[in-house]
């Protein structure tokens, strides 16, 4: 209905476009490889052990699971939301960024650190798992190059920053537009939160690497990297919900149901992610029981903008699916347009991630943890929240967003519709089985093919993950064959190319409260949070540490 | 769902009755939650492990009692020092007799580890440097396998042991 008036709006430059397009190709070629090796775990379930024929190359399911892990959840991802952060400035603030050049630095920073990280991964010299727990010794190289992603990332997200600054002061009084300044949030929260991953690399773990230091204190490893781990999830998640606040809505054809709750949510995950970090040490046993209850309830806290987000964007959803003449209760989810690939993915991506939240309150239950802690659940846990909610909407997003910077059409809606369900039905068996498995006591990161403690009546749970796990396998081939025709087929006619969705707010955005639209208050109110929730045990973990344990690689 | 006024919305930020109520019942969801962990915690005792001492990892595995077979410290109260190491557990048997209390203490002289009991709610990770500790009362007959649960390297897959139960006086 509005699609000749979006043709006036904004223009992203062609070097803007070239430019993200560089961060697709480098998240979908990472993607491409690391979920290569996801079906090589899941098949070595079923007792399908393919390692063994791989051997000239691949060492180990440890190595095949570090490449998936390191690849997948963190390469993918990373240029994903960089790349789409990018677009969601310019567009978002209608204008280039405004020193452009800082945005190539850090983006060719990130090239050098992946290749950096990348060698020593695939030559079997960094077999860790991507939470490279000390004592486990990587190569110095792969550290090296996990610091400048993400120093990348940071120089990226300052020109991201720097660009809003200067859009605030031509526009006082003005309330930022919606995906911007969701973008910025997420930007700013993970430039504090990586700050714990990066004092652990270049205090630690680097210096160990080249020989500087003889050990490492592995408890308080842990605890600068849970530092940066949590919120590494919500820097994952939050992109997804810019889509789902404020893009999915214009593409059902509809508005955003509440612009005020809508930043209270990007807020309140500013404020909430990073002082939650024990949770996911709460069966350690270097920190007091008292710290891990204050980080069980402020995690309980996240639960309340997720909460939100849930109840915002279902209502957004009901809003123009009634528009489009849909009725009843439940009866309006029809009128939702079920041929769109990229809405089908983004809706299919929110149903499983509402497993992923409920699976994620007991993972957060402090004691219910016990249950669940380092077994199958978390990997199948996670394989809902950054597998789907975020991948999967990714996927959906991308299948505008490619063609657009490329200026041709998507390459067969229909295979992107089965894409969609494939991933859908593959992720329910996969994730299922392995909470099932989890439930049953079966350890993660392990080869439950040959180990030799797995009882009988796992073998039907075992199973269903291979099979979940070969059907996503079949979706990212599809996937990534899509992105691929859709790059390079022929130029398409101006009017076939799709635009960027920007959802309007039902409510005038210039209604939203001034002080859901400033940063100081809340960038102030999370320093102080971080502070009160982990500085006294950091500075007892610092001032008590003691480098002991040298470790084997 | 209609347009609110102005001036109302200046008062609610613009939320809507249906959206105000499922915040609210968004927090008595956490209360609740909350509250029923802390009846598991402290009315039920199901707690997770805390500080307990540090050692030397490059030494303490030489010391008594560590790795040890399992020794009653007093009636129906037992110990057992476990070392957590590539790729096994020592000692890799711990025989109780039923309803006794155990609590174990584990640490690592070499990486992480987990230690995880099947069927019970014993789950600690081992971390070098640090003493894991947890005390259970194993009130059924049977075999409980204890798992690593933390990829410690390439044997990691192997690495368990087993706590057998026993009926009273039949232990051995």
């Amino acid at each position: 209905m509005t699609i000749s008036a979006e043709k006036i709006g904004y223009q992203i430059t062609k070097e803007d476009k070239r430019f993200i397009g560089w961060h697709m190709l480098v998240a979908i070629t990472a993607l491409s490889v690391g979920s290569l090796f996801g079906p090589l775990q899941a098949l070595e379930f079923a007792g399908l052990d393919l390692y063994q024929y791989l051997t000239p190359v691949l060492e180990s399911y440890y190595q095949g699971l570090t490449i998936h892990g390191v690849l997948n959840a963190l390469v993918w991802t990373t240029f994903f939301i960089v790349g789409f952060t990018y677009l969601a400035v310019v567009k978002g603030l209608e204008r280039p960024m405004t020193y452009p050049k800082l945005n190539r630095v850090g983006f060719w920073t990130m090239v050098v650190g992946l290749v950096t990280t990348g060698v020593p991964m695939l030559i079997g010299e960094a077999t860790v798992l991507f939470t490279f727990y000390p004592p486990l010794k990587a190569s110095w190289a792969f550290y090296l190059g996990l610091t400048l992603v993400v120093v990348g990332s940071w120089i990226e997200g300052w020109g991201f920053m720097l660009t809003l600054r200067a859009w605030r002061k031509d526009n006082p009084g003005v309330r930022s537009p919606f995906i911007a300044f969701a973008g910025v949030v997420n930007t700013v929260m993970w430039q504090i939160a990586t700050i714990g991953v990066a004092v652990e690399i270049l205090t630690m773990l680097l210096p160990w690497s080249l020989g500087l230091i003889d050990a490492t204190d592995p408890q308080l490893a842990r605890t600068y990297f849970w530092f940066t781990g949590h919120p590494l999830v919500y820097f994952w998640l939050l992109p997804a919900y810019i889509s789902w606040y404020g893009m999915l809505p214009k593409q059902v054809g509809g508005k955003l149901f509440s612009d005020s709750l809508a930043r209270l949510a990007f807020w309140l995950f500013l404020l909430l992610s990073i002082p939650v970090g024990f949770h996911h040490q709460f069966l350690d046993p270097g920190i007091p029981i008292g710290w891990k209850w204050i980080h069980a309830g402020l995690t309980y806290g996240v639960f309340f903008p997720s909460m939100l987000t849930a109840f915002t964007v279902i209502a957004s959803l009901e809003y123009a699916a009634k528009q489009r003449g849909g009725k009843g209760l439940v009866g309006w989810i029809k009128a939702l347009p079920w041929n769109d690939p990229s809405v089908v993915t983004q809706l299919l991506a929110g149903i499983l991630f509402m497993f992923g939240g409920i699976g994620g309150l007991v993972n957060a239950s402090y004691n219910i943890n016990t249950v669940i802690h380092n077994t199958a659940w978390v990997p199948g846990h996670f394989h809902l929240t950054v597998a789907s909610a975020a991948t999967l909407s990714f996927m959906g997003m991308s299948y505008w967003l490619v063609p657009y910077i490329r200026g041709r059409k998507l390459y067969s809606p229909k295979l992107a519709l089965i894409q969609a369900w494939t991933w859908f039905v593959g992720m329910i068996i996969f994730s299922n089985a392995m909470h099932v498995l989890g439930l049953l006591g079966a350890p993660r990161r392990t080869p439950l093919g040959s180990a030799p403690y797995v009882p009988d009546e796992w073998a039907g749970h075992l199973l269903r993950v291979s099979i979940g796990g070969t059907i996503l396998l079949i979706s990212v081939i599809m996937y990534v064959w899509i992105m691929f025709k859709s790059a390079t087929g022929p130029k398409a006619d101006p009017a076939d190319v799709p635009e960027i969705p920007v959802a309007e707010s039902v409510r005038d955005p210039q209604l939203t409260p001034e002080w859901l639209d400033n940063f100081k208050p809340w960038l102030i109110a999370t320093l102080v949070l971080i502070l009160v929730a982990y500085g006294p045990q950091l500075i007892a973990q610092i001032s008590d540490i003691q480098l002991n344990a040298p470790g084997v690689g | 769902m209609t347009q609110p006024q102005e001036e109302q919305t200046k008062k609610t930020m613009g939320v809507d009755p249906f959206e105000r109520n499922w915040m609210i019942f968004s927090i008595g969801l956490i209360v609740v939650f909350f509250g029923l962990i802390l009846i598991a915690g402290f009315a039920l005792g199901i707690q997770v492990p805390g500080p307990d001492s540090r050692v030397d990892p490059q030494t303490f595995a030489d010391a008594s009692p560590w790795g040890e077979p399992v020794r009653e410290v007093s009636p129906g109260e037992y110990e057992v020092y476990v070392v957590a190491r590539t790729f096994f557990y020592e000692p890799r048997e711990i025989v109780v007799p039923v309803d006794s209390r155990v609590t174990i203490f584990v640490s690592s002289p070499d990486v992480q580890h987990g230690f995880k009991i099947s069927d019970t709610n014993v789950n600690m990770q081992i971390v070098p440097g640090q003493v894991s500790k947890l005390s259970y009362t194993f009130d059924r007959v049977g075999e409980f396998p204890y798992i690593c649960t933390e990829y410690c390297g390439i044997g990691h897959a192997a690495m368990s042991g087993v706590v057998k139960v026993v009926e009273e006086g039949g232990e051995g």
